[in-house]
């Protein structure tokens, strides 16, 4: 009811209305605020992305290696016809779409203990510590990760899994895979947690009481609503996941992915032909993001 | 929601799972650290504190260690400015445009950071600025913008707006009521946010290597340019256990001002 009061709509001095509360119209002090921020964000950002895609067009001095403004499109054909990097782009994305189902698989019943098992207390904890490792260093978990995966050779210096079990996946694509996963698994757990707290008892207690089983409310009321959740979690561990080439060369072995060509060209050097490969990664999350924003993802970014 | 018994343990049992796989191999790490001999093999051959010892003597750690913080710290500076900024006018204002503005801040981390890194590195070498420590501070504040953004924004919704009309109805100038309501209630969460971007960039090792030229070298370009080499194996183990000794405790303190009631 208080809040009820609080809405009416209220009348100011010139008589109109105003809904949005507190919410004033563009004044300066708005383009005081946004105009160091945005330039950031649009000339040194945006700008530098435009660039690149530019310069995917120029060609390569043969002489100097540095590039010409003289235009071509011979690096864009080369980075888009040749089978070998459309098999290339074709596992990477690949890798990306399992090690983003396997964040998913994990973090669905976990943020769903958390979130609606655990005692007030334990929830916090566990939310902390699971968030935590996000900040503990990217090298640091994927250097951890290959002292973990290590296979052993017949001197017996494998990893922990080998030493322990005497098994582990070796270094290559499942290895990568699980990496990433353990890498960008709190991205995929905190929106889904998040949209989980939000989530109204009452609907779940409706399902019920009309008869659907656990599966069955978690497959028609609990998913449709979460959706917005898993696809703004997805966004990351799908993207981090696709560029990725560190880890790659950490537990990779002899795997390559989009990233590790863009390394290659880039140190070659040829910068046109890195920028062109670079159209793939930016191509694919575009696309990417206009279907996850047809989930709603923006709105739980 | 009609859980049985057993799905409630084993919804238990996943997640005490997941946190044990989490932390196994930071704690591996660790434990390899004292490793007393030059392997990530397990079992560990013995125990030693020789590879923490000579740690300093590495001079290539020390002063990447010291490049880190030092990029980190300034990082977090321009971030905090541009981020709060940001979260200001996307919280207070109602204007056009505002949700194009939001996803460009979370853009460079939605974005692979090879992308970031060579997307920056090439315009930095097209307008012929040399790369260095500012072109890294220049990379690392981008995808920084957003972590300070997005604390302060959260405890500014928070804020109910009418202690600022309240302070302005009490005759305050809109920089007395920032310096006096708004400031001390947002505090923590700036700090946070600074915080945040202090650790993310602190380990960031994408962008870094696009963006830096020869003569910067980070903590984790450090541990990536030697985790091969057998003679330096050793003290990679020592150095990440650094970095998650640093940054654990900060994150964890960052989290805890974040969420930290206003005041």
């Amino acid at each position: 009811m208080g809040e009820r009061l609080e809405q009416a709509p209220r009348v100011n001095d010139s008589g109109r209305n105003f809904a949005g509360r507190g919410k004033p119209r563009p004044a300066f002090a708005l383009w005081g605020l946004l105009t160091a921020p945005l330039a950031w964000l649009v000339i040194v950002y945006v700008g530098s992305l435009a660039l690149l895609v530019v310069s995917a067009f120029f060609s390569l001095d043969d002489f100097t290696g540095k590039p010409t403004t003289e235009l071509t499109i011979g690096n864009i054909s080369e980075a888009f016809t040749q089978g070998e990097y459309i098999s290339l782009v074709v596992r990477s994305v690949a890798v990306a779409i399992a090690a983003t189902l396997l964040c998913f698989t994990l973090a669905m019943p976990t943020a769903f203990y958390i979130a609606r098992l655990a005692s007030r207390r334990t929830r916090r904890a566990l939310v902390v510590a699971l968030i935590l490792p996000l900040w503990t260093g990217y090298l640091v978990k994927a250097f951890a990760l290959r002292a973990v995966l290590a296979p052993g050779s017949e001197y017996g210096d494998g990893g922990f899994m080998s030493g322990l079990v005497g098994w582990s996946p070796g270094f290559g694509y499942v290895a990568v895979t699980l990496t990433l996963a353990y890498l960008w698994f709190p991205y995929m757990l905190l929106p889904i947690y998040a949209g989980l707290e939000r989530l109204p008892n009452s609907l779940l207690d409706a399902s019920a009481d009309l008869g659907a089983g656990s599966m069955r409310t978690f497959r028609l009321v609990m998913l449709p609503l979460l959706l917005p959740s898993i696809a703004a979690g997805s966004i990351f561990t799908f993207s981090l996941s696709l560029g990725d080439y560190i880890t790659v060369k950490i537990v990779g072995g002899t795997a390559q992915m989009i990233g590790n060509i863009i390394e290659r060209a880039l140190l070659a050097p040829n910068q046109p032909l890195a920028a062109a490969f670079t159209l793939w990664p930016m191509m694919i999350m575009v696309a990417y993001l206009a279907v996850m924003g047809r989930a709603g993802a923006f709105k739980n970014l | 929601m009609q859980l049985s018994p057993l799905g409630r343990l084993a919804l238990r049992l996943v997640t005490y799972t997941v946190l044990g796989v989490v932390y196994l191999p930071l704690a591996l790490i660790f434990v390899l650290s004292f490793n007393s001999a030059k392997s990530i093999a397990w079992p560990p051959v013995g125990f030693s504190t020789r590879w923490w010892q000579g740690f300093l003597d590495v001079e290539s750690a020390r002063e990447a260690l010291f490049s880190s913080t030092r990029l980190a710290f300034v990082a977090m500076l321009i971030a905090i400015l541009l981020g709060s900024m940001l979260a200001f006018a996307l919280q207070r204002y109602e204007f056009y445009g505002k949700n194009i503005i939001s996803f460009l801040a979370v853009l460079p981390i939605a974005l692979p950071g090879i992308v970031t890194g060579v997307a920056l590195r090439n315009t930095f070498v097209r307008f012929g600025w040399d790369l260095g420590f500012l072109s890294v501070v220049a990379g690392h504040a981008t995808f920084c913008i957003v972590v300070a953004h997005n604390n302060v924004i959260a405890r500014l919704r928070r804020i109910a707006p009418n202690l600022r009309e309240a302070s302005a109805d009490l005759g305050a100038t809109p920089f007395q009521t920032f310096h006096l309501v708004t400031w001390p209630l947002i505090r923590s969460a700036v700090l946070a946010g600074g915080i945040l971007a202090f650790a993310l960039s602190f380990d960031e090792v994408v962008v870094t290597t696009f963006t830096a030229g020869a003569g910067v070298q980070t903590l984790p370009q450090w541990i990536l340019n030697n985790f091969s080499r057998p003679n330096v194996l050793p003290y990679v183990t020592v150095t990440a256990t650094l970095v998650m000794l640093v940054s654990l405790p900060i994150a964890w303190l960052a989290q805890r001002l974040g969420d930290s009631n206003p005041g």
